[in-house]
């Protein structure tokens, strides 16, 4: 089966000159895959960490601490309004050589945190900002007078809270909160810019050795739209789970 | 699907539900800058400002860098909002064509756009630079005359791709969102449907476009910055520079970069402020 | 029906035949606006009282202060001995007493018809969920909405949602309802259903306060009538002699107009 391919696509570039290489040569094709991998580990620990900063800081917004408050307020608007790549630089050159050097196992220094983990501190940081504002309006959007309904019926602040405002407000920020997340999917290629050899770095490595820029290229928009076309899928899919019936179009 | 929206309500208008509020533009109240804030920007500057001390007497203190090559750093600096003003220009005029395309009667015409538009939109922005920059040729060639395609113009060019799938998104909804009856009484009035769509509908979804219009533009304006990675000089490219002409000291990287957020900050902050102005505005009436 | 509650609140001094809910010189402001004047009231067991009168006289702000909903800014409010003024209430031990239905029914819109009245007894009581579930379709059968059970509010009427929330504030088992311009946002085809349902209620000797514009319900249901008109009571007394003698002239003139 996999030689087939590969004899096919070999057939494809000496009859058309259409060099695929990813799939005729293992050592491309499995640049390829880690590539896709290390895009894949970004896109989920980002998501998953910008998911919890979000809901923290919805939670500090609405809390009684104004130091806090303010402390939320100032690192939502920083983020918003801030280019993701300058962040990203500020974060790996700025403060990651500004991090004492730890000894590795081999007797190396190397730093604390490597290229990877501070790309997804600063993408997670860069979502995090808006989740903060998608949850806070979900959960204003939760009408004062359900809540009521709720305290009439005995229920404690906290109660309320878990059984009747955090399920409608995460129904109401949903389309807001997958939109989000599809965007931060397609800004781990910004890591690219500090050598994390997600998707487009690997296969830009490939094109400059294979000399297949063409190919390649329509490789990169294929995976980048299936990556997508999937998130979407899945976030359709909670979308339409968590629906109300009577509700909503 | 995925416009990378700011509002955070995304190009899916969240219907109020019968029992919940209407879903409010996120930052409309709470991200407002207040004086506190400005503190923290000092904090920020602080923190980016901590080898002073070790700098020693032989190397100029961070802040007196930063001062020294400001001029230089805001020429780039300018050099980005002008790509970003003319990928504007250039993406909108596209994307009302291709918005338009989408709206259009026909079977084949508006699947194609419709196609084109969800590639340009869901494809990173970073990837549709390269394409650009690695498959338009370096000059053209046009009625016998050689026209030469600098690097800056084919990054604008990349820059405007992803506005146009944005903006014909845009109005797309926007249309959407005018009542059938308009259509419906403009027909009974012998407009033609060329003419409904200009004289009637658009002008009504004008005033409904220009938020989302503008949150566009400052995702572009702070995309321009991606420009450095394809080797284009622009802002980020000149703060590189400016680190090895000072002897690439460490100690100079969060300064350096905390000088371009500043001025992206600065530029953007406002922009995000009027256009939760304006929304809040529209919504009212 | 026994109840296991733990006085939270000294009760000791109630007894039944006292009355189960007594108001006393209640002053509620806003700012500087003063809602309240001092209204006193009292409420005995198994009595049905309403409270008319015009809008904004603050008949619902009067209703909300007696489950706590809203604090009072003097004066004093006893339910079954418990102060609900007190700045150490437990609101919990008063609000399984209390049962509150509202003008929008105010339904948890992503839970169903029957988990609407089973979340409150499962949830603040920790009952037993196979119990509390026999009891939610008991109730929900008993206000006519059996075969509903599964239905999510966005799906039902008006007057169901509104059914359904009787039945969910009576899943706690309280002693006193509270029911607050429950019929106004209804369609008027559908107002008769709730008023039947609490009518059932009022003859099982349910303790209730009503606020209501339905004329006709408050003369046919009521035991006691108060008619408020800018924070104060100017008038009280059995529907009878209230319908048919009023003294006061604001009254007077409020009874012409919506009767």
């Amino acid at each position: 089966m996999i030689a087939t391919i590969q004899a096919w696509f070999q057939q494809l570039y000496e009859t058309t000159g259409f060099n695929f290489t990813i799939f005729y040569d293992p050592y491309d094709w499995d640049r390829y895959v880690a590539g896709l991998r290390m895009t894949l580990f970004l896109g989920i620990s980002t998501i998953l960490m910008s998911l919890v900063i979000g809901a923290v800081g919805a939670l500090l917004q609405s809390g009684p601490s104004r130091v806090l408050r303010a402390l939320v307020n100032g690192f939502v608007v920083v983020f918003r309004n801030t280019p993701p790549l300058v962040q990203i630089f500020f974060f790996y050159f700025g403060l990651g050589t500004l991090l004492p050097d730890i000894r590795a196992a081999d007797g190396l220094r190397v730093p604390i945190l490597d290229n990877v983990q501070w790309a997804i501190i600063a993408l997670s940081l860069f979502a995090g900002a808006f989740n903060v504002e998608i949850f806070r309006s979900g959960i204003e959007a939760v009408p004062r007078t359900t809540i009521e309904a709720a305290e009439a019926l005995g229920y404690t602040r906290f109660k309320a809270y878990r059984h009747v405002v955090l399920p409608l407000a995460l129904r109401v920020c949903l389309p807001a909160l997958n939109n989000n997340l599809i965007n931060l999917l397609k800004t781990t290629t910004l890591a690219y810019a500090i050598a994390v050899p997600e998707t487009l770095y690997a296969v830009k490595q490939i094109w400059s050795e294979s000399q297949n820029v063409l190919e390649m290229m329509l490789v990169l928009l294929a995976t980048y739209a299936v990556l997508v076309g999937v998130l979407v899928w899945i976030m359709h899919r909670w979308e339409r789970a968590l629906r109300i019936p009577g509700y909503g179009r | 699907m995925s416009v990378p929206d700011r509002s955070g309500t995304g190009d899916v208008r969240t219907g109020a539900l019968p029992v919940l509020l209407p879903f409010v533009r996120p930052q409309a109240r709470a991200a407002r800058l207040r004086p506190v804030h400005l503190w923290l920007l000092a904090g920020l500057a602080l923190v980016s400002l901590p080898a002073w001390a070790q700098g020693g007497a032989a190397a100029p203190s961070p802040l007196a860098v930063v001062i020294k090559w400001a001029p230089l750093l805001l020429t780039g600096f300018a050099f980005n909002v002008a790509i970003s003003l003319m990928a504007m220009a250039i993406g909108t005029g596209a994307g009302i064509g291709l918005g338009l395309a989408m709206l259009a009667e026909g079977r084949v015409l508006p699947r194609l756009a419709w196609c084109v538009t969800q590639v340009f939109r869901n494809v990173p922005w970073l990837v549709l630079l390269f394409f650009v920059m690695f498959l338009v040729p370096f000059q053209i060639t046009v009625f016998g005359v050689r026209v030469p395609l600098p690097d800056w113009v084919k990054a604008t060019f990349g820059f405007s791709l992803p506005v146009m799938a944005n903006v014909a998104e845009i109005v797309r909804g926007a249309v959407r969102s005018v009542p059938n009856t308009q259509w419906e009484a403009a027909e009974s009035l012998a407009f033609t449907r060329r003419q409904t769509m200009w004289r009637i509908i658009l002008p009504q979804c004008a005033k409904r476009m220009l938020p989302p219009w503008m949150n566009v533009y400052a995702l572009i304006a702070m995309a321009t910055v991606q420009a450095s990675i394809v080797g284009v000089t622009e802002m980020l490219t000149l703060t590189a520079q400016v680190h090895a002409a000072e002897g690439g000291r460490s100690e100079l990287f969060a300064p350096l970069y905390g000088f371009a957020l500043l001025c992206f900050f600065l530029y953007c902050y406002p922009i995000d402020r009027f256009t939760a102005a304006l929304e809040r505005r529209f919504e009212t009436r | 029906m026994t109840r296991a509650t733990p006085a939270a609140t000294p009760s000791s001094t109630w007894t039944p035949d006292q009355p189960i809910v007594r108001l006393a010189d209640v002053h509620k402001s806003f700012g500087t606006f003063e809602v309240l004047k001092g209204i006193s009231l009292a409420v005995r067991k198994g009595e049905v009282v309403c409270i008319i009168g015009p809008s904004g006289s603050g008949k619902s702000t009067l209703i909300r202060c007696v489950n706590a909903l809203v604090p009072v800014s003097a004066g004093s409010i006893q339910v079954e001995g418990i102060e609900v003024t007190d700045p150490r209430l437990d609101k919990l031990a008063l609000r399984r007493k209390v049962g509150m239905v509202f003008q929008q029914y105010n339904l948890f819109p992503h839970k169903t018809a029957l988990q609407n009245v089973m979340m409150a007894p499962i949830h603040v009581l920790g009952q037993e969920r196979r119990e509390v579930e026999a009891r939610a379709r008991a109730l929900l059968a008993k206000v006519r909405l059996a075969g509903k059970e599964d239905a999510y509010p966005g799906e039902l009427s008006g007057g169901q949602q509104q059914r359904v929330a009787i039945a969910r504030s009576l899943a706690m088992r309280p002693d006193v309802m509270l029911f607050d311009e429950v019929t106004a946002a209804l369609d008027p085809e559908t107002v008769k259903e709730v008023l039947v349902t609490i009518r059932e209620l009022a003859e099982e000797g349910m303790t209730c306060m009503l606020v209501t514009h339905e004329m006709n319900f408050a003369r046919d249901v009521a035991d006691h009538i108060y008619f408020t008109d800018r924070g104060v009571i100017v008038e009280h007394g059995p529907p009878a002699t209230f319908f048919a003698s009023a003294q006061d002239e604001r009254t007077r003139r409020f009874l012409s107009q919506v009767l």
